[in-house]
């Protein structure tokens, strides 16, 4: 058997566009039989209006300790080796990649189950906010109830 | 006791401004409470988080001289 990396998590803010081909290239690991990787892509829409661009902003201080403290917590309690995530802040268009994150594992279902957790804890408690401009010229802070 | 206040999302637009410093004498809902009022926030506190020198505490934690506090809005990342 190949010598073994380290196990790997890391969740980073990102200012500029989020290079998903390099993340995947990290994730490459001898013991891993599974890749799961999720990407959130700005869209078009949103409750019935047409947007036309995104502004992410976070309190980057906060949100990289809860991001990292999410991806250490699934590092440990699932079967997995590696797990990088990035989300975006600043202005976004249509079609652009707002959040990835990227899970190896020796085997799929603790992958999916880690990426599954890890994106669903980012959009739970890491504190940015997405701030909506719409093709009719309005804008909006996103705050879900 | 002098708090840093740090706003973000609406709450920054509705206070028109990044940061500001206060001095107060009660708990983080009774500044909460203060600011609303001054600010025009419209979110209840029902719905802000608390953040104190940038870790998520309970409402009920007590404040101290120099502490960074951040009234957090719902999170919409992701």
């Amino acid at each position: 058997m190949a010598t073994l990396g380290a196990r790997v998590s890391r969740f980073g803010l990102n200012a500029a566009t989020i290079d998903v081909d390099a993340l995947r290239r990290e994730l490459e690991d001898p013991h891993c039989g599974a890749v799961v990787a999720f990407d959130g892509i700005v869209r078009d829409h949103h409750g019935g209006r047409a947007v036309s661009e995104l502004r992410y902003e976070a309190y980057a201080a906060m949100a990289e300790r809860e991001g990292q403290a999410i991806v250490d917590a699934a590092l440990r309690e699932f079967a997995v080796r590696r797990i990088i995530a990035e989300h975006r802040t600043g202005l976004l268009a249509i079609g652009e990649v707002a959040v990835h994150v990227g899970v190896a594992a020796a085997h799929r279902d603790a992958a999916f189950a880690a990426c599954r957790f890890v994106i669903d804890q980012i959009k739970e408690r890491v504190p940015i906010w997405k701030h909506e401009h719409y093709a009719d010229g309005a804008a909006e802070w996103i705050h879900p109830d | 006791m002098r708090l840093q206040l740090r706003y973000f999302a609406s709450l920054r637009d509705a206070a028109g401004s990044e940061s500001e410093n206060v001095e107060h004498a009660g708990d983080a809902a009774s500044l909460y409470a203060l600011l609303a009022a001054r600010h025009g926030f419209a979110l209840p506190q029902s719905r802000v988080r608390l953040a104190v020198n940038g870790a998520f505490v309970p409402w009920s934690q007590a404040l101290h001289e120099g502490d960074e506090v951040v009234f957090l809005p719902p999170v919409s990342g992701g």
